[in-house]
């Protein structure tokens, strides 16, 4: 096969994907882990719960989101392609209004984001929505 | 101590009983999450905030915990109700064992 102008290109893109690449990935079950140790084990459905996200993100250092689930007691929120799932965790207290919270989180490439909010009644409820990175957030 | 760590908070000055506020806190930190390398390829160590609470008059409205994956200068807004007057309290929680603190008033009226 020749240098075309197309392998070319398909080199170029696959030394930025190398170069944009940091961490080890996560494995599934990883995130599964984590869901686990926060549900005990319960099936998490979906239900009222919301989680807020961009589809596309220009950079993966400071990606804007906010999750929502009323009747919730505290909040898990995972991103399932970072090197670390763990993002962070909203506990609700008894003067929190809203069970809503916003906060800016780094991505390290392309992925889902996962929420996972325990309710009050003890039953736990689920959604994820896919961000698109262009500049991954993990520095190196 | 981290150094320049300033914590910034907004909240309503007045509100009616049982209201529901807006709360939005911002404080600068450079979130340092231990995934990055230096120009020789070391780590940098990990120095984040990984804890972040606001109560109001003794109660919680709120307790975040923090991994690495949130951005630089930790940004959070919530929601919370106001029964009374009283005072919002906020805590930081840095990895180096620092806590940063910052309240603000509110009155019911």
């Amino acid at each position: 096969m020749g240098l075309t102008r197309r392998n070319m290109m398909l080199a170029g893109t696959s030394a930025f994907a190398v170069a944009t690449f940091c961490g080890i990935p996560v494995l599934a079950s990883a995130v599964d882990e984590h869901i686990a140790d926060f549900t005990g084990g319960a099936d998490a459905v979906a239900g009222a719960i919301e989680l807020d996200a961009p589809e596309i993100a220009e950079n993966g250092n400071t990606v804007p989101i906010t999750v929502s689930a009323p009747g919730a007691s505290s909040i898990m929120i995972l991103a399932a392609g970072n090197p670390v799932p763990a993002v962070a965790t909203f506990n609700f207290g008894p003067m929190s209004a809203a069970r809503s919270g916003s906060t800016r989180i780094r991505l390290a490439k392309t992925q889902d984001v996962i929420a996972v909010a325990k309710m009050e009644d003890g039953s736990f409820q689920t959604t994820q929505a896919t961000v698109k990175v262009t500049i991954g957030g993990c520095g190196g | 101590m981290a150094k320049g760590v300033k914590p910034r908070v907004k909240v309503p000055k007045t509100a009616a009983a049982g209201d529901m506020i807006t709360i939005k806190t911002l404080i600068s930190h450079k979130m340092e999450s231990g995934q990055r390398k230096d120009k020789d390829g070391n780590k940098i160590p990990r120095s984040i905030i990984n804890r972040f609470t606001c109560e109001f008059n003794g109660q919680s409205v709120i307790d975040v915990t923090i991994e690495p994956a949130i951005s630089t200068n930790p940004y959070f807004k919530f929601d919370a109700v106001v029964p009374e007057t009283g005072e919002f309290k906020f805590t930081w929680y840095d990895d180096d064992g620092s806590v940063y603190e910052t309240a603000k008033n509110i009155a019911v009226g």
